[in-house]
């Protein structure tokens, strides 16, 4: 703050003036460019004026800092306002230059100045538009049709602009955002009970572990509401109460009802939903839409990116696509772990390629562990199946209490059923008294981690907790029998009246697990255990979404602006149909203003024939490789090492080992893989080695990335910053910022550049849930 | 478990395919089917025989990209299950496996199991959705009460996946279960009412052009749907389309 400076804002020379004369107060602040250590004075007008008599020369020096003398009648509140401004101010000049760290010049966050409640409002009326006549001069790719990428390819061609929509699967409509189960959040406050758009701004903030960008997080809980009215015109069959009105659900970490949701099947509705505005304008021809494409580079032409290369999954052309600006809206890296609850398609190669080229990839460390997924079976399992947090709200978690127990449950000698109560350990009930088992996910899953660590794991591989509805069948069958006038102590009636209950809440989620697990889970508990879901860690983006290549944009789960160092329950379909459908459509116009005149863009341009030959190069080394190894070979051994020394808990040693072994592995890779087929067919193989290959890149700078942050939060849990009672200690002294890496070459060279976060609004508070 | 696959191989869409025959071992049943391909194809690469190509992605039966025809029957044998989800012990040591692709005239061979169904996206391009804009000055959500029935028959319809098991199924070929679908799904809103006539017309129009069979009532698409979707949708639609032409 030392560097900001009040000062008056004199219009003639100061002598001109009378001393009753009114002023208004602006604010200074010199800044340095350290490339060319140049400077320049940078003033703001705080709009908050002050009679000449009144003004404190010498403010810098009395106690206070206060700058209006006590005779002006209102001192007290106009300094006060000061110091917001200052305040506002400071944060504004931090994203020109973030203090600790100079070269972060590029990182400008563009957040608007204002409260943060007018901030959305006041950008939308002061950025650049295109004409409607322009938009049809402009084309714009967006890479992946999820929510994010679907709803702003549907709104971009509705707009106006010519939109090229890829997708590597069969059809946009099969983009994983469709296995989402729980719900959508947003703040309607249909349900009366105190929800607002603060509310759910303040739990996002908070349930994110105080490391997102305060302003980004105000728009998503801004336009959530305008989620729901949107998606109930398409036509998206919301779940509804019997009076015909929209029924809300309560999610973990908050105190409020605002899910709203459609059974287990959300994200499907939602996501056809927006493949139906899609295919709206796929039929108006403002969509051309390429199915079984995959992006294996972005080209960039004097800077800006101009188009993307693709191979087509189906013949293996190498094909050019050109555009004013491309949006990358490929979602989450997750399946660097190899197990994980993401499809199986599902890759980084859309955001590492970018990253490349000049995009700097945020929070890669931010990995979000879901407590309540079924637990590894063998070493032939190929991914992970969710069963949704809801779950939680009636289900108890526990292990035996003793090792001897666990140890007999794991030799098949004793049935879970066959202990008492007081053979079990309730261990998140036991820990955490006040929230017990609905502790926020990234706590959740540690405590099964640690209670499976010390040998208490229920399964064969001795990595599953007991998820118990026993308590749940007796609470609700009592209740039943109690309603019907039956006998409240006939155990086996009120158990059979209680599975009932159960099953028209979860009943889907119940079969699924039986189809998958082959066990009953009305009659024994389920085994659950901690697996891979989101990354909350993407490309650094700023409030128009723009990343560090001008020209193109991230959206959806693909960036990392919203969710901070932790994700709540139903906010990721929230985020990605924001970015989609309401923010990116509006900020994109501001970047595409300057655009109007070029006219098409040639796919011919060297950028481009270049950009080909090196990405047919690539493919031809690895077809070429007279290795031995299968792709998921690597992709196997890649994901147990992430999974082991960088999964829930983390510390210097194993970090270190990480980044070691994966530079050897990606070596032995590219020395040892076989990839069968030819370039020129369905190969599948092919597509995977070149997900993988840019997987065992990405898997450095995650360990790099969770090395370097040294303090524990949200879903980054470090060892060596822990309380005494093994709880995460954020360290908000030295680590309220977000890490954006600049590509040097070999993945763990990167360059760390600093966005610092400002707590204007919310503050800065230790997470508890004892 | 020891299992003996006769599987579908065709090179290309042009290439005529035949059945092979493939022996695999150590097959445990908490498998998927998909995971023992899986096994099956490592096996092969291995070997140096190119793998069998499959179309799979989600691997929990709601993104609809497998679609496996299995012993005579779409997603296999159990009930309500795509092929991600049938698990092996649905399958007995020494048993032979017949796997073929979803076939149809409509859904070409693409590669082995693979096949392409864009037919289906070019049917929901005709009129599969409702002309608002994604503009958000929508009226408020609440504003248009449904009744709970309607609402809840309305989210079943929709729960289609678009898999192609009822064309695959069907002695025809037909896909008026997945047409009917959409078509019930919007039917049963107001928010759909407004263009259901064009609707109706537009997308059995397209249905036909892409050579799609008539549907004379046998319900196997009903039988082996994943996702359960109810030939009631059908004629749901049916009555929708005699409107329609009369409207017209």
């Amino acid at each position: 703050m030392n560097r900001i400076t009040y000062s008056l804002n004199y219009r003639k020379p100061k002598d001109e003036y009378n001393p009753s004369d009114e002023l208004v107060v602006c604010l200074r602040y010199f800044h340095k460019n350290s490339s060319n250590e140049k400077g320049k004075i940078i003033k703001k007008s705080t709009g908050i004026k002050c009679k000449l008599s009144d003004w404190d020369i010498d403010w810098h020096k009395n106690s206070d800092r206060f700058p209006i003398k006590d005779t002006d009648k209102l001192f007290l509140k106009k300094n006060r306002l000061l110091k917001v401004k200052a305040k506002e101010f400071k944060l504004f000049i931090s994203n020109i230059d973030s203090s600790p760290n100079k070269d972060s010049i590029k990182l400008c966050s563009k957040v608007p100045l204002g409260p943060i409640a007018d901030q959305w409002t006041n950008h939308k009326n002061n950025i650049r538009l295109v004409s409607p006549a322009n938009k049809r001069l402009i084309d714009v790719i967006v890479v992946g049709t999820g929510l994010a990428g679907g709803s702003a390819s549907a709104t971009l061609a509705e707009l106006g602009y010519n939109v090229k929509s890829f997708c590597f699967q069969d059809s946009p409509r099969r983009a994983h955002s469709i296995a989402a189960q729980g719900g959508i959040n947003a703040a309607k406050n249909y349900q009366g009970d105190g929800d607002s758009t603060y509310r759910l701004f303040y739990d996002t903030v908070k349930g994110g572990d105080y490391r997102s960008r305060e302003s980004n997080v105000y728009r998503l809980a801004e336009v959530s509401t305008n989620i729901i009215d949107q998606c109930v015109a398409q036509g998206v069959p919301f779940a509804r109460e019997y009076g015909g009105l929209l029924d809300n659900r309560s999610f973990g970490g908050v105190l409020v009802s605002r899910t709203f949701y459609a059974k287990g099947q959300t994200g499907q509705q939602l996501l056809l939903g927006a493949y139906s505005a899609m295919n709206r304008q796929i039929a108006r021809g403002k969509i051309k839409m390429y199915n079984r494409h995959e992006m294996l580079d972005i080209v960039k032409i004097d800077g800006k990116a101009r188009g993307i290369i693709t191979r087509n999954l189906i013949n293996g052309n190498i094909e050019s696509h050109s555009a004013h600006a491309v949006v990358i809206a490929s979602g989450g890296y997750g399946n660097l772990f190899f197990l994980s609850t993401n499809a199986m398609g599902s890759n980084v190669s859309a955001t590492w390629k970018i990253h490349k080229k000049g995009a700097f990839f945020a929070n890669p460390c931010f990995t979000q562990i879901h407590p309540t997924c079924i637990p590894v079976s063998g070493d032939h399992q190929s991914k992970l199946t969710l069963m949704s947090e809801s779950l939680r709200n009636d289900g108890r978690i526990w292990v035996p209490k003793t090792l001897e127990d666990a140890k007999s449950i794991r030799d098949g000698k004793i049935k879970p059923t066959d202990l008492s109560e007081n053979q079990r350990d309730y261990y998140l009930e036991r820990r955490y008294p006040a929230f017990g088992n609905l502790v926020p996910r990234d706590v959740a899953s540690r405590a099964a981690k640690e209670r499976c660590d010390s040998g208490y794991g229920v399964n064969k591989t001795g990595e599953a907790v007991y998820l118990d509805f026993e308590a749940a069948i007796i609470r609700y069958g009592t209740e039943k029998a109690h309603l019907k006038g039956l006998n409240e102590n006939d155990k086996e009636l009120v158990k059979k009246l209680g599975r009932e209950v159960i099953k028209s809440k979860y009943g889907n989620l119940f079969q699924m697990y039986e189809k998958i697990v082959d066990e009953n889970p009305y009659y024994t508990p389920m085994m659950i255990y901690p697996a891979v879901h989101y990354t909350m860690g993407g490309i650094w983006v700023d409030y128009n979404l723009m990343t560090t290549i001008p020209g193109c944009f991230a959206i959806g789960e693909a960036n990392f602006s919203d969710h901070g160092a932790n994700r709540l329950g139903a906010s990721a379909l929230m985020q990605g149909l924001a970015d989609g459908y309401f923010v990116l459509p509006y900020t994109i116009g501001d970047y595409l203003a300057d655009d109007i005149r070029t006219g098409p863009i040639s796919t011919d341009l060297p950028e481009f024939k270049e950009a080909e030959e090196l990405v047919m190069k690539k493919i031809k080394n690895l077809l070429g490789n007279q290795g031995s190894k299968t792709v998921d070979h690597y992709h196997k051994i890649l994901g147990k090492i992430i999974w082991n020394k960088c999964g829930m808990s983390r510390n210097e040693k194993e970090l270190k080992e990480a980044i070691v072994e994966i530079q050897e592995l990606r070596d032995d890779f590219y020395k040892n893989v076989f990839v069968p087929g030819k370039n020129e067919s369905f190969n599948e193989p092919l597509a995977k080695a070149l997900r993988v290959a840019d997987f065992l890149e990405l898997g450095e700078l995650f360990a790099k990335d969770a090395l370097e942050r040294t303090e524990s939060c949200g879903g980054h849990f470090r060892e060596e910053s822990q309380t005494q009672e093994g709880e995460a200690m954020r360290d908000d002294k030295n680590f309220t910022f977000v890490s954006a890496w600049e590509y040097k070459g070999i993945p763990s060279d990167a360059k760390l550049h600093k966005e610092q976060l400002f707590y204007n609004n919310i503050e800065l508070k230790t997470r508890s849930y004892k | 478990m020891q299992l003996t696959l006769k599987i579908w191989r065709q090179e290309n869409a042009d290439s005529k395919g035949k059945i092979v025959s493939y022996e695999i071992s150590d097959v445990s049943p908490d498998m998927s089917f998909l995971e023992m391909m899986d096994v099956l194809n490592e096996e092969l690469m291995i070997k140096g025989i190119d793998p069998v190509a499959f179309d799979h992605d989600c691997r929990e039966g709601i993104c609809g990209s497998c679609s496996m025809f299995i012993n005579g029957e779409a997603h296999g044998p159990d009930r309500y299950v795509t092929t991600c989800q049938l698990h092996m012990r649905k399958f007995k040591d020494g048993d032979t496996i017949y796997v073929e692709p979803f076939r149809a005239k409509t859904f070409p061979v693409i590669k082995d199991l693979v096949v392409d169904r864009t037919a289906f996206d070019r049917i929901q391009h005709a009129g599969g959705f409702i002309s608002v804009n994604t503009s958000g000055n929508t009226q408020d959500a609440n504003s248009i009460p449904i009744e709970k029935a309607n609402a809840d028959k309305a989210f079943d319809a929709a729960t289609c996946i678009g898999c192609g098991a009822c064309v695959a199924t069907c002695k025809n070929s037909s896909a008026m279960l997945f047409v009917s679908a959409k078509v019930s799904q919007f039917a049963l809103l107001p928010q759909g009412e407004v263009e259901a006539t064009d609707r109706v017309i537009n997308m059995v129009k397209q249905m036909d052009e892409e050579g799609f069979g008539n549907c004379t009532n046998t319900g196997a698409c009903q039988v082996e749907c994943p996702k359960g979707i109810s030939l009631d949708n059908i004629a749901r639609m049916n009555r929708e389309l005699v409107k329609a032409q009369f409207k017209k």
